[in-house]
Protein backbone atom coordinates (compact mmCIF):
# COMPACT_ATOMS: atom_id res chain seq x y z
CA UNK A 1 0.00 0.00 0.00
CA UNK A 2 1.12 3.18 -0.93
CA UNK A 3 1.10 6.71 1.36
CA UNK A 4 -0.74 8.11 -1.10
CA UNK A 5 -3.61 5.41 -1.16
CA UNK A 6 -3.66 5.72 2.75
CA UNK A 7 -4.42 9.57 2.50
CA UNK A 8 -7.16 8.76 0.11
CA UNK A 9 -8.91 7.06 2.39
CA UNK A 10 -10.39 8.05 5.45
CA UNK A 11 -8.46 7.90 8.57
CA UNK A 12 -9.54 6.31 12.17
CA UNK A 13 -10.64 10.39 12.97
CA UNK A 14 -12.33 10.98 9.58
CA UNK A 15 -14.16 7.84 9.72
CA UNK A 16 -18.03 8.85 10.29
CA UNK A 17 -18.92 5.94 12.36
CA UNK A 18 -16.24 6.27 14.92
CA UNK A 19 -17.38 9.44 16.61
CA UNK A 20 -18.99 7.99 19.28
CA UNK A 21 -18.10 10.25 22.10
CA UNK A 22 -18.68 13.46 23.03
CA UNK A 23 -16.04 15.05 25.31
CA UNK A 24 -13.15 13.03 24.12
CA UNK A 25 -12.31 12.71 20.42
CA UNK A 26 -9.11 10.64 20.50
CA UNK A 27 -6.90 8.79 22.53
CA UNK A 28 -2.85 8.40 21.70
CA UNK A 29 0.29 6.60 22.96
CA UNK A 30 3.59 6.77 21.65
CA UNK A 31 6.19 4.61 22.94
CA UNK A 32 9.83 6.03 22.45
CA UNK A 33 12.43 3.36 21.63
CA UNK A 34 16.05 2.99 20.47
CA UNK A 35 18.71 0.16 19.08
CA UNK A 36 21.42 -0.50 21.14
CA UNK A 37 24.71 0.26 20.49
CA UNK A 38 23.59 2.63 17.64
CA UNK A 39 24.17 6.70 17.88
CA UNK A 40 20.62 8.04 18.45
CA UNK A 41 18.95 10.12 15.53
CA UNK A 42 20.24 13.60 16.00
CA UNK A 43 24.01 12.30 15.97
CA UNK A 44 24.25 9.39 13.59
CA UNK A 45 25.79 9.85 10.47
CA UNK A 46 23.95 9.39 7.06
CA UNK A 47 25.20 5.83 6.24
CA UNK A 48 24.36 4.80 10.41
CA UNK A 49 20.96 6.61 9.71
CA UNK A 50 19.93 4.41 6.79
CA UNK A 51 21.09 0.91 8.57
CA UNK A 52 18.62 2.02 11.31
CA UNK A 53 16.13 2.71 9.20
CA UNK A 54 16.36 -0.80 6.92
CA UNK A 55 16.57 -2.70 10.43
CA UNK A 56 13.81 -0.93 11.77
CA UNK A 57 11.81 -0.85 8.45
CA UNK A 58 12.14 -4.77 8.16
CA UNK A 59 10.93 -5.59 11.82
CA UNK A 60 8.27 -3.11 11.49
CA UNK A 61 6.83 -4.63 8.10
CA UNK A 62 7.30 -8.17 9.54
CA UNK A 63 5.56 -7.03 12.60
CA UNK A 64 1.14 -8.57 12.99
CA UNK A 65 -0.05 -5.17 12.81
CA UNK A 66 2.09 -3.41 10.30
CA UNK A 67 2.56 -6.80 7.71
CA UNK A 68 0.26 -4.78 5.28
CA UNK A 69 1.12 -1.57 5.70
CA UNK A 70 2.32 1.63 3.83
CA UNK A 71 5.41 2.58 4.16
CA UNK A 72 7.54 5.16 2.69
CA UNK A 73 11.11 6.95 3.12
CA UNK A 74 10.06 10.80 4.39
CA UNK A 75 12.06 12.24 1.34
CA UNK A 76 10.07 10.30 -1.00
CA UNK A 77 6.87 12.36 0.56
CA UNK A 78 5.04 15.23 -0.99
CA UNK A 79 4.98 18.59 1.05
CA UNK A 80 1.65 17.89 0.95
CA UNK A 81 1.31 14.12 1.97
CA UNK A 82 3.75 15.51 5.01
CA UNK A 83 1.08 17.91 5.83
CA UNK A 84 -2.09 15.71 5.35
CA UNK A 85 -0.11 12.89 8.01
CA UNK A 86 0.63 15.95 10.12
CA UNK A 87 -3.36 16.93 10.19
CA UNK A 88 -3.59 13.17 10.28
CA UNK A 89 -1.44 13.27 13.84
CA UNK A 90 0.07 10.29 12.44
CA UNK A 91 3.49 12.45 11.85
CA UNK A 92 5.38 14.55 13.89
CA UNK A 93 6.13 18.43 12.33
CA UNK A 94 10.16 17.37 12.85
CA UNK A 95 9.75 13.73 10.89
CA UNK A 96 8.16 15.74 7.96
CA UNK A 97 10.83 18.12 8.06
CA UNK A 98 14.01 15.60 8.89
CA UNK A 99 16.24 15.43 6.10
CA UNK A 100 17.02 11.98 4.83
CA UNK A 101 17.09 8.77 6.17
CA UNK A 102 13.66 9.00 7.83
CA UNK A 103 10.73 6.82 7.55
CA UNK A 104 7.35 5.87 8.32
CA UNK A 105 5.15 3.01 8.24
CA UNK A 106 1.62 3.41 8.83
CA UNK A 107 -1.40 0.24 8.99
CA UNK A 108 -4.53 0.72 6.73
CA UNK A 109 -6.82 1.61 9.22
CA UNK A 110 -4.45 4.37 10.01
CA UNK A 111 -4.90 3.55 13.86
CA UNK A 112 -0.72 2.40 14.34
CA UNK A 113 2.27 4.83 12.76
CA UNK A 114 5.57 4.66 13.29
CA UNK A 115 8.09 6.94 12.81
CA UNK A 116 11.91 5.98 12.24
CA UNK A 117 14.43 8.31 12.78
CA UNK A 118 13.03 11.44 14.25
CA UNK A 119 14.27 12.16 17.71
CA UNK A 120 14.63 8.71 18.39
CA UNK A 121 15.06 5.35 16.44
CA UNK A 122 11.92 4.74 16.77
CA UNK A 123 8.42 6.53 17.56
CA UNK A 124 5.48 3.60 17.75
CA UNK A 125 2.36 5.47 18.10
CA UNK A 126 -1.32 4.10 18.61
CA UNK A 127 -4.46 6.22 18.22
CA UNK A 128 -8.23 5.18 19.04
CA UNK A 129 -10.97 7.29 18.53
CA UNK A 130 -12.82 8.40 22.08
CA UNK A 131 -11.14 7.38 25.32
CA UNK A 132 -9.67 4.51 25.23
CA UNK A 133 -6.28 4.20 27.27
CA UNK A 134 -6.51 0.69 28.45
CA UNK A 135 -7.06 -0.56 24.62
CA UNK A 136 -4.48 1.79 23.25
CA UNK A 137 -1.86 0.65 25.42
CA UNK A 138 -2.36 -2.96 24.67
CA UNK A 139 -2.30 -2.61 21.54
CA UNK A 140 0.89 -0.58 21.58
CA UNK A 141 2.36 -2.97 24.36
CA UNK A 142 2.00 -6.16 21.82
CA UNK A 143 3.45 -4.54 18.94
CA UNK A 144 6.35 -3.48 20.96
CA UNK A 145 7.16 -6.71 22.56
CA UNK A 146 6.76 -8.14 18.99
CA UNK A 147 9.04 -5.98 17.90
CA UNK A 148 11.53 -6.54 20.63
CA UNK A 149 11.96 -9.89 19.40
CA UNK A 150 14.11 -8.50 16.28
CA UNK A 151 15.46 -5.57 17.52
CA UNK A 152 17.88 -5.12 20.28
CA UNK A 153 16.51 -2.10 22.53
CA UNK A 154 18.61 0.34 24.15
CA UNK A 155 17.41 -0.53 27.81
CA UNK A 156 18.98 -0.40 31.42
CA UNK A 157 17.70 -1.99 33.95
CA UNK A 158 17.47 0.87 36.44
CA UNK A 159 16.71 3.82 33.53
CA UNK A 160 14.34 1.90 31.50
CA UNK A 161 14.46 2.37 28.14
CA UNK A 162 17.19 5.46 26.85
CA UNK A 163 15.86 7.69 25.31
CA UNK A 164 18.00 10.57 23.32
CA UNK A 165 16.01 13.31 25.72
CA UNK A 166 16.17 12.54 28.77
CA UNK A 167 12.71 13.76 29.63
CA UNK A 168 11.04 10.38 27.94
CA UNK A 169 13.62 8.26 30.00
CA UNK A 170 12.13 5.09 31.16
CA UNK A 171 8.65 3.83 30.06
CA UNK A 172 9.08 6.33 27.04
CA UNK A 173 5.90 6.71 26.69
CA UNK A 174 3.71 9.70 26.06
CA UNK A 175 -0.41 9.04 26.54
CA UNK A 176 -2.56 11.44 25.60
CA UNK A 177 -6.28 12.17 25.39
CA UNK A 178 -7.50 15.03 22.87
CA UNK A 179 -10.67 16.91 24.56
CA UNK A 180 -12.91 19.27 23.04
CA UNK A 181 -13.37 21.77 25.60
CA UNK A 182 -16.05 24.77 24.95
CA UNK A 183 -17.29 25.43 27.85
CA UNK A 184 -14.87 25.18 30.31
CA UNK A 185 -13.21 28.27 27.76
CA UNK A 186 -16.04 30.17 27.06
CA UNK A 187 -16.65 30.44 31.05
CA UNK A 188 -12.74 31.37 31.47
CA UNK A 189 -12.35 28.28 33.50
CA UNK A 190 -9.17 26.77 30.72
CA UNK A 191 -6.52 28.42 32.50
CA UNK A 192 -7.37 27.56 36.06
CA UNK A 193 -7.69 23.79 34.86
CA UNK A 194 -4.06 23.52 32.73
CA UNK A 195 -2.37 24.92 36.04
CA UNK A 196 -4.27 22.33 38.45
CA UNK A 197 -3.56 19.70 35.72
CA UNK A 198 0.21 21.09 35.52
CA UNK A 199 0.36 20.12 39.20
CA UNK A 200 -0.59 16.47 38.55
CA UNK A 201 2.24 16.13 36.40
CA UNK A 202 0.48 16.47 32.92
CA UNK A 203 0.94 18.78 30.70
CA UNK A 204 -2.08 20.29 28.22
CA UNK A 205 -1.48 21.61 24.52
CA UNK A 206 -2.76 22.46 21.86
CA UNK A 207 -4.57 20.40 19.07
CA UNK A 208 -1.58 19.91 16.93
CA UNK A 209 0.93 19.68 20.06
CA UNK A 210 3.94 22.09 21.10
CA UNK A 211 3.48 25.45 20.59
CA UNK A 212 -0.33 25.22 18.73
CA UNK A 213 -3.37 27.26 19.76
CA UNK A 214 -5.90 25.67 21.28
CA UNK A 215 -8.15 26.64 18.50
CA UNK A 216 -11.95 24.86 18.60
CA UNK A 217 -11.37 24.85 22.05
CA UNK A 218 -9.83 21.05 21.48
CA UNK A 219 -6.99 20.05 24.05
CA UNK A 220 -4.28 17.60 24.28
CA UNK A 221 -3.43 16.25 27.77
CA UNK A 222 -0.68 13.78 28.48
CA UNK A 223 1.79 12.60 30.92
CA UNK A 224 5.02 14.99 31.58
CA UNK A 225 7.14 12.40 33.60
CA UNK A 226 8.29 9.01 32.27
CA UNK A 227 10.60 7.75 34.57
CA UNK A 228 10.02 6.39 38.15
CA UNK A 229 5.82 5.26 37.54
CA UNK A 230 5.27 1.93 35.26
CA UNK A 231 2.44 2.31 32.34
CA UNK A 232 -0.23 1.43 34.00
CA UNK A 233 0.13 3.88 36.92
CA UNK A 234 0.65 6.54 34.22
CA UNK A 235 -2.38 6.01 32.60
CA UNK A 236 -4.66 5.18 35.72
CA UNK A 237 -3.39 8.77 36.94
CA UNK A 238 -3.94 10.28 33.25
CA UNK A 239 -7.20 8.81 33.06
CA UNK A 240 -8.67 9.71 36.34
CA UNK A 241 -7.53 13.81 35.64
CA UNK A 242 -9.40 12.89 32.33
CA UNK A 243 -12.93 11.90 34.24
CA UNK A 244 -12.04 15.15 36.19
CA UNK A 245 -11.72 17.24 33.51
CA UNK A 246 -14.22 15.73 31.79
CA UNK A 247 -16.87 16.25 34.92
CA UNK A 248 -15.77 19.88 34.90
CA UNK A 249 -16.71 20.58 31.75
CA UNK A 250 -20.18 19.07 31.71
CA UNK A 251 -20.62 21.01 35.02
CA UNK A 252 -19.67 24.31 33.06
CA UNK A 253 -22.24 23.28 30.30
CA UNK A 254 -24.69 23.06 32.86
CA UNK A 255 -24.04 26.05 34.54
CA UNK A 256 -23.73 28.30 31.40
CA UNK A 257 -27.26 26.76 29.79
CA UNK A 258 -28.73 27.67 33.78
CA UNK A 259 -27.23 31.11 34.20
CA UNK A 260 -27.25 32.40 30.18
CA UNK A 261 -28.95 29.65 27.71
CA UNK A 262 -29.55 32.92 25.44
CA UNK A 263 -25.92 33.61 25.69
CA UNK A 264 -24.94 30.21 24.65
CA UNK A 265 -27.49 29.36 22.38
CA UNK A 266 -27.04 32.40 20.27
CA UNK A 267 -23.20 31.52 20.18
CA UNK A 268 -24.43 28.27 18.34
CA UNK A 269 -26.88 29.68 16.06
CA UNK A 270 -24.39 32.30 14.41
CA UNK A 271 -21.71 29.35 14.01
CA UNK A 272 -24.41 27.85 11.92
CA UNK A 273 -25.84 30.37 10.23
CA UNK A 274 -21.72 31.60 9.49
CA UNK A 275 -20.91 27.94 8.19
CA UNK A 276 -23.86 27.67 5.99
CA UNK A 277 -23.13 31.40 4.21
CA UNK A 278 -20.07 32.63 4.90
CA UNK A 279 -17.32 33.06 1.67
CA UNK A 280 -13.87 33.77 3.74
CA UNK A 281 -13.25 31.53 6.53
CA UNK A 282 -9.86 31.15 7.78
CA UNK A 283 -9.00 27.63 9.96
CA UNK A 284 -9.27 28.87 12.88
CA UNK A 285 -12.55 30.38 12.54
CA UNK A 286 -14.08 27.38 10.52
CA UNK A 287 -12.80 25.72 13.86
CA UNK A 288 -14.39 28.02 16.56
CA UNK A 289 -17.06 27.29 14.91
CA UNK A 290 -17.37 23.75 13.92
CA UNK A 291 -16.66 23.68 18.08
CA UNK A 292 -19.98 25.69 18.46
CA UNK A 293 -21.85 23.27 16.46
CA UNK A 294 -19.85 20.04 18.18
CA UNK A 295 -21.22 21.85 21.52
CA UNK A 296 -24.92 22.10 20.01
CA UNK A 297 -24.79 18.56 19.22
CA UNK A 298 -23.90 16.92 22.67
CA UNK A 299 -26.73 19.49 24.14
CA UNK A 300 -29.35 17.90 21.34
CA UNK A 301 -30.26 21.03 19.39
CA UNK A 302 -28.63 18.83 16.54
CA UNK A 303 -28.80 15.29 15.81
CA UNK A 304 -26.13 12.69 17.87
CA UNK A 305 -25.28 11.61 14.25
CA UNK A 306 -23.98 14.70 12.70
CA UNK A 307 -21.25 14.76 15.29
CA UNK A 308 -19.44 12.17 12.95
CA UNK A 309 -19.41 15.23 10.11
CA UNK A 310 -18.04 17.73 12.57
CA UNK A 311 -15.44 15.21 13.29
CA UNK A 312 -14.60 14.48 9.88
CA UNK A 313 -14.50 18.38 8.95
CA UNK A 314 -11.74 19.85 12.07
CA UNK A 315 -9.91 17.47 9.68
CA UNK A 316 -10.68 18.16 6.34
CA UNK A 317 -11.01 22.09 6.86
CA UNK A 318 -7.33 22.05 7.88
CA UNK A 319 -4.85 23.26 5.23
CA UNK A 320 -3.24 20.09 3.68
CA UNK A 321 -6.96 18.50 3.32
CA UNK A 322 -8.06 21.27 1.99
CA UNK A 323 -5.52 21.50 -1.22
CA UNK A 324 -5.80 17.57 -1.49
CA UNK A 325 -9.56 18.09 -1.96
CA UNK A 326 -8.88 20.97 -4.58
CA UNK A 327 -5.91 19.21 -5.94
CA UNK A 328 -3.62 22.27 -5.98
CA UNK A 329 -1.18 24.84 -4.28
CA UNK A 330 -3.04 27.62 -2.88
CA UNK A 331 -2.07 30.72 -0.53
CA UNK A 332 -3.60 31.14 2.50
CA UNK A 333 -6.50 33.77 1.46
CA UNK A 334 -7.27 31.42 -1.42
CA UNK A 335 -8.17 28.31 0.98
CA UNK A 336 -10.29 30.91 3.10
CA UNK A 337 -12.41 31.01 -0.24
CA UNK A 338 -11.98 27.00 -0.48
CA UNK A 339 -12.57 26.54 3.10
CA UNK A 340 -15.79 28.55 2.99
CA UNK A 341 -16.96 26.92 0.18
CA UNK A 342 -16.50 23.47 1.85
CA UNK A 343 -18.05 24.07 4.49
CA UNK A 344 -21.14 25.71 2.73
CA UNK A 345 -21.71 22.75 0.67
CA UNK A 346 -21.37 20.54 3.60
CA UNK A 347 -23.79 22.65 5.62
CA UNK A 348 -26.89 23.11 2.88
CA UNK A 349 -27.96 20.01 4.05
CA UNK A 350 -27.08 20.00 7.34
CA UNK A 351 -29.97 19.53 9.99
CA UNK A 352 -31.85 22.79 11.45
CA UNK A 353 -31.16 23.81 14.65
CA UNK A 354 -33.93 22.96 17.46
CA UNK A 355 -33.18 24.77 20.41
CA UNK A 356 -36.87 23.80 22.09
CA UNK A 357 -34.77 20.63 23.50
CA UNK A 358 -32.41 22.81 25.45
CA UNK A 359 -35.46 25.27 26.98
CA UNK A 360 -37.31 21.70 27.62
CA UNK A 361 -34.27 20.09 29.64
CA UNK B 1 28.16 14.94 54.18
CA UNK B 2 31.62 17.17 54.26
CA UNK B 3 30.99 19.97 56.62
CA UNK B 4 31.26 23.04 55.91
CA UNK B 5 29.17 22.36 53.04
CA UNK B 6 30.21 24.23 49.67
CA UNK B 7 28.02 26.61 47.71
CA UNK B 8 25.68 24.62 44.64
CA UNK B 9 27.25 26.73 41.81
CA UNK B 10 31.02 28.07 43.16
CA UNK B 11 33.75 26.24 45.80
CA UNK B 12 33.19 29.06 48.27
CA UNK B 13 31.38 27.64 51.58
CA UNK B 14 27.94 28.01 51.79
CA UNK B 15 26.03 30.24 54.05
CA UNK B 16 22.21 30.19 53.14
CA UNK B 17 20.50 26.96 52.95
CA UNK B 18 17.48 26.20 51.11
CA UNK B 19 14.23 23.92 51.22
CA UNK B 20 11.21 24.36 48.61
CA UNK B 21 9.19 21.58 47.78
CA UNK B 22 8.41 20.69 43.85
CA UNK B 23 5.14 18.66 43.01
CA UNK B 24 5.47 17.34 46.34
CA UNK B 25 9.66 16.46 46.31
CA UNK B 26 11.76 18.25 48.76
CA UNK B 27 14.92 20.11 47.03
CA UNK B 28 17.33 21.11 49.07
CA UNK B 29 20.67 23.76 47.83
CA UNK B 30 23.49 25.51 49.39
CA UNK B 31 24.72 28.66 48.64
CA UNK B 32 27.19 31.04 49.64
CA UNK B 33 26.33 34.52 49.74
CA UNK B 34 27.38 36.03 46.39
CA UNK B 35 26.02 33.29 44.61
CA UNK B 36 22.50 33.56 46.78
CA UNK B 37 22.59 37.47 46.22
CA UNK B 38 23.06 37.05 42.26
CA UNK B 39 20.71 34.20 41.71
CA UNK B 40 17.54 36.66 43.40
CA UNK B 41 17.14 34.11 46.83
CA UNK B 42 16.68 37.08 48.68
CA UNK B 43 13.70 37.73 46.21
CA UNK B 44 11.48 34.56 47.14
CA UNK B 45 9.02 36.26 44.86
CA UNK B 46 11.33 36.14 41.63
CA UNK B 47 13.29 32.39 42.82
CA UNK B 48 12.67 29.29 41.60
CA UNK B 49 14.92 26.19 43.41
CA UNK B 50 13.71 24.19 40.63
CA UNK B 51 15.01 26.32 38.11
CA UNK B 52 18.70 27.26 39.74
CA UNK B 53 19.00 23.37 40.24
CA UNK B 54 18.38 22.54 37.04
CA UNK B 55 20.71 25.45 36.04
CA UNK B 56 23.65 24.73 38.98
CA UNK B 57 24.03 20.74 36.85
CA UNK B 58 23.79 22.06 33.55
CA UNK B 59 26.34 24.10 34.75
CA UNK B 60 29.43 20.90 34.69
CA UNK B 61 32.32 21.29 37.07
CA UNK B 62 35.67 20.80 35.56
CA UNK B 63 35.57 17.16 36.39
CA UNK B 64 31.86 16.96 34.07
CA UNK B 65 32.92 19.56 31.61
CA UNK B 66 35.91 17.37 30.33
CA UNK B 67 33.88 14.21 29.73
CA UNK B 68 33.55 12.91 26.33
CA UNK B 69 31.61 9.77 25.60
CA UNK B 70 34.16 6.71 24.32
CA UNK B 71 31.19 5.36 22.17
CA UNK B 72 29.85 8.14 20.28
CA UNK B 73 32.45 11.36 21.25
CA UNK B 74 29.41 13.40 22.52
CA UNK B 75 30.86 16.02 25.27
CA UNK B 76 28.80 17.26 28.93
CA UNK B 77 28.92 20.80 26.49
CA UNK B 78 27.05 19.36 23.40
CA UNK B 79 24.31 18.25 25.97
CA UNK B 80 24.46 21.23 27.66
CA UNK B 81 23.63 23.41 24.52
CA UNK B 82 21.41 19.97 22.73
CA UNK B 83 19.63 18.84 26.27
CA UNK B 84 19.63 15.60 24.61
CA UNK B 85 22.28 12.60 24.29
CA UNK B 86 24.11 10.95 21.41
CA UNK B 87 24.04 7.22 22.04
CA UNK B 88 22.85 5.06 24.53
CA UNK B 89 26.20 5.04 26.03
CA UNK B 90 26.18 8.56 26.86
CA UNK B 91 23.37 7.54 29.70
CA UNK B 92 26.69 5.97 31.62
CA UNK B 93 29.54 8.63 30.62
CA UNK B 94 27.39 11.45 31.64
CA UNK B 95 25.72 9.22 35.33
CA UNK B 96 26.63 12.23 37.38
CA UNK B 97 25.57 15.12 35.54
CA UNK B 98 22.18 13.51 34.44
CA UNK B 99 21.39 12.64 38.22
CA UNK B 100 20.40 15.92 39.57
CA UNK B 101 18.84 16.32 36.61
CA UNK B 102 16.51 13.21 36.54
CA UNK B 103 15.01 13.86 40.07
CA UNK B 104 13.64 16.92 39.00
CA UNK B 105 12.01 15.71 35.52
CA UNK B 106 10.95 12.73 36.69
CA UNK B 107 8.19 11.02 39.54
CA UNK B 108 11.17 8.94 40.63
CA UNK B 109 14.58 8.19 39.39
CA UNK B 110 14.37 4.44 39.08
CA UNK B 111 12.42 2.38 36.04
CA UNK B 112 9.54 0.42 37.90
CA UNK B 113 8.18 0.25 34.06
CA UNK B 114 7.46 -2.61 31.13
CA UNK B 115 11.05 -4.82 30.33
CA UNK B 116 11.68 -5.83 27.29
CA UNK B 117 12.03 -9.47 28.73
CA UNK B 118 12.57 -11.62 25.52
CA UNK B 119 15.15 -8.92 24.75
CA UNK B 120 16.87 -9.54 27.91
CA UNK B 121 17.05 -13.18 27.98
CA UNK B 122 17.94 -13.55 24.40
CA UNK B 123 20.90 -11.28 25.48
CA UNK B 124 21.84 -13.52 28.05
CA UNK B 125 21.44 -16.71 25.83
CA UNK B 126 23.90 -14.89 23.31
CA UNK B 127 26.49 -14.20 26.51
CA UNK B 128 26.02 -17.63 27.20
CA UNK B 129 26.81 -18.88 24.26
CA UNK B 130 29.94 -16.72 23.63
CA UNK B 131 31.07 -18.10 27.09
CA UNK B 132 30.52 -21.45 25.60
CA UNK B 133 32.25 -21.78 22.61
CA UNK B 134 35.61 -19.94 24.82
CA UNK B 135 35.12 -22.70 26.82
CA UNK B 136 34.88 -25.25 24.25
CA UNK B 137 38.64 -23.42 22.18
CA UNK B 138 39.77 -23.56 25.63
CA UNK B 139 38.91 -27.40 26.06
CA UNK B 140 40.48 -28.32 23.18
CA UNK B 141 43.16 -26.85 23.30
CA UNK B 142 44.26 -28.10 26.62
CA UNK B 143 43.26 -31.80 24.97
CA UNK B 144 40.61 -32.10 27.82
CA UNK B 145 37.85 -33.50 25.29
CA UNK B 146 35.11 -34.50 28.14
CA UNK B 147 34.67 -30.51 28.96
CA UNK B 148 35.02 -30.05 24.83
CA UNK B 149 31.98 -32.30 24.59
CA UNK B 150 29.43 -30.91 27.32
CA UNK B 151 30.28 -27.27 25.84
CA UNK B 152 29.54 -28.80 22.67
CA UNK B 153 26.45 -30.01 24.11
CA UNK B 154 25.58 -27.17 25.75
CA UNK B 155 26.38 -25.10 22.92
CA UNK B 156 24.16 -27.41 20.82
CA UNK B 157 21.32 -26.51 23.56
CA UNK B 158 21.34 -22.87 23.65
CA UNK B 159 21.32 -22.67 19.69
CA UNK B 160 18.21 -24.75 19.84
CA UNK B 161 16.75 -22.41 22.51
CA UNK B 162 17.54 -19.24 19.88
CA UNK B 163 15.08 -18.89 17.04
CA UNK B 164 17.35 -18.95 14.06
CA UNK B 165 15.54 -15.49 12.96
CA UNK B 166 16.68 -13.74 15.67
CA UNK B 167 20.32 -13.76 15.48
CA UNK B 168 21.71 -10.23 15.81
CA UNK B 169 23.41 -9.04 13.28
CA UNK B 170 27.44 -8.53 13.38
CA UNK B 171 28.35 -5.11 15.15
Amino acid sequence: MKIADLLATPSELTDSASSKTAIVLMTRIRLARNLAGRAFPGRAKAAQREQVLETCRDALTSATPLRRAASAEVAALTDLDKQMLVERHLISRELGSSTGQAGVVINKEQTVSVMINEEDHLRLQVLRSGLQLKKAWAAIDSLDTELEERLDYAFSPTLGYLTACPTNLGTGMRASAMMHLPALVISGQMERVVRAVNQLGLVVRGLFGEGSDASGSIFQISNQTTLGESEEQILQRLGSVLNTINEHELNARAKLLETDAHKLLDKIGRAYGILQHSHLLSSSEAMNLLSLLRLGIDLGVFPAVARAVIDRLLIECQPGHLQHAAKGMFEPGQRDVLRAGLLRTEFANFAKPDFMVVGRN
Amino acid sequence: MPSPLKCSLCPQPATVHLTQIVNGKVHKVDLCEACAQAKGVTDPSGFSLAELLHKASLNPGPSAAGLRCGQCGFTAGDFKKQGRFGCPQCYETFAELLAPLLDNMHKGVTHTGKVPRRALERKSLYDRLTKLELDLTEAIKGERYEDAARARDEIHQVRQTIAPNTRPEKR
